[in-house]
């Protein structure tokens, strides 16, 4: 191979470039970042169970979606006996009170956009 | 022009250079640093009185023309209407949305003017809206099944997660019931009510009688804020319900009937 050093040394350069995020965030300590979000101070529970909300929370929304316009159903009972509305603004962000603080810093984190906020209410935003 | 193989991969190293840089630019550029968390304490979500909600067979309207003639220029049913359901006012006829507007007598009842039509028709406005049809033509159309009679009320719903803006039902609606959202409707919104949502860019929105205010057990907005009383709103299939009875003993058309639409918007003329 002609010029095999300077091919090596070109390589080595290469690797390092490509691989220096990763060195970064090693060693800045990013990479064990995870992003912390802000419960509710005063709220006793969620609608659901906490991990299965970290999780799912998409899936119920969606439930809660087709429930509410296709069935009609905008209500469900609480297990005291109350019931509460099936909605994203009013009773998630009744509680979550800061979008930015719970739903954002997850989301950018985790590189995802939803835009159920293109159509529903940031009530913090008004 | 020719380009030798150095240069060209000079070049695309360049290129794949430049197109990795924006996207380091933005992780190392991002602040992960927690600012210092500001302690307003959440509100607790009110806690809801909970009514019955309205539920009918069959819901209908009947609109006494007279009583809205009397009231002469008075829009309350349509700004209480968009007031309440986010409708943006865009100031301008080519963008308008809207789901309840003043028309003249001549325009909702074309089929029923004449020359020598009473003077009292000729200058009246009435309010038209979306006439929740037994047959809708809309509905029909909508490829992705984002509008849709309800069987249980026969309330024509509309579910805007779904409505990819192709406007089929705006083409097919004979009563012009339906609007398009050309533009972002969030600015054009004066006062935003936070308890409904609003649209977005390439959806389609109308009249939806109500249905979120018949769950929480409250008559549609335009029906609580005619002063005049001139919307009687309630279940077409109940005998004893007052829409039965001013049907029964009033003479009342509907628009379009030719159609076959079967509107249920029936006007008191």
């Amino acid at each position: 191979m002609h010029d095999a050093g300077k091919v090596t040394i070109g390589l080595v350069i290469f690797l390092a470039l490509v691989s220096a995020p990763f060195w970064y965030n090693l060693s800045s300590g990013r990479a064990s970042y995870t992003p912390e979000v802000e419960y509710p101070k005063d709220a006793e529970s969620c609608v659901r169970d906490s991990a299965y909300m970290a999780a799912h929370h998409m899936d119920l929304l969606d439930e809660w979606r087709d429930q509410v316009i296709r069935d009609g159903q905008r209500f469900e009972e609480t297990p005291d006996g109350g019931r509460r509305e099936c909605s994203l603004t009013n009773t998630c962000l009744g509680c979550h009170v800061s979008k930015e603080k719970f739903c954002d810093r997850c989301h950018l984190y985790m590189g995802v956009e939803p835009y159920c906020w293109e159509c529903h209410i940031i009530p913090e935003e008004l | 022009m020719s380009i030798d193989r150095r240069k060209f991969l000079t070049l695309s190293g360049l290129s794949a250079l430049g197109l990795a840089g924006a996207p380091a630019v933005r992780v190392f550029g991002q602040d992960t640093t927690d600012v210092a968390q500001d302690t307003t304490p959440a509100e607790p979500a009110q806690p809801e009185q909970p009514r019955a909600p309205l539920v009918a067979q069959r819901w209908a309207m009947v609109i006494d023309i007279n009583k809205c003639v009397a009231a002469e220029g008075c829009r309350d049913c349509a700004l209480a209407c968009h007031k309440v359901h986010n409708v943006p006012d865009f100031d301008n006829p080519k963008d308008e949305v809207k789901w309840i507007w003043k028309e003249s007598f001549e325009h909702a009842f074309h089929d029923q003017e004449h020359a020598h039509q009473s003077e009292k028709l000729r200058h009246a406005t009435l309010p038209v809206l979306c006439n929740h049809c037994d047959d809708p033509p809309c509905t029909r159309v909508c490829p992705t099944e984002s509008t849709w009679k309800r069987e249980s009320d026969g309330l024509v719903m509309m579910d805007w997660h779904r409505c990819i803006g192709c406007r089929y039902c705006v083409a097919a609606c004979p009563y012009g019931s339906r609007s398009f959202n050309w533009r972002d409707p969030r600015p054009h919104i004066d006062e935003i009510n936070k308890s409904y949502p609003t649209r977005t860019r390439g959806v389609v929105e109308k009249c939806t009688f109500c249905d979120e205010r018949l769950a929480r057990g409250q008559m549609p907005a335009c029906v609580e804020a005619c002063k005049e009383k001139a919307m009687i709103f309630g279940d077409l299939e109940d005998p004893e319900s007052e829409v039965r009875q001013v049907l029964r003993e009033t003479f009342t058309i509907r628009r379009k009937p030719g159609l076959g639409t079967h509107p249920e918007i029936y006007y008191i003329v």
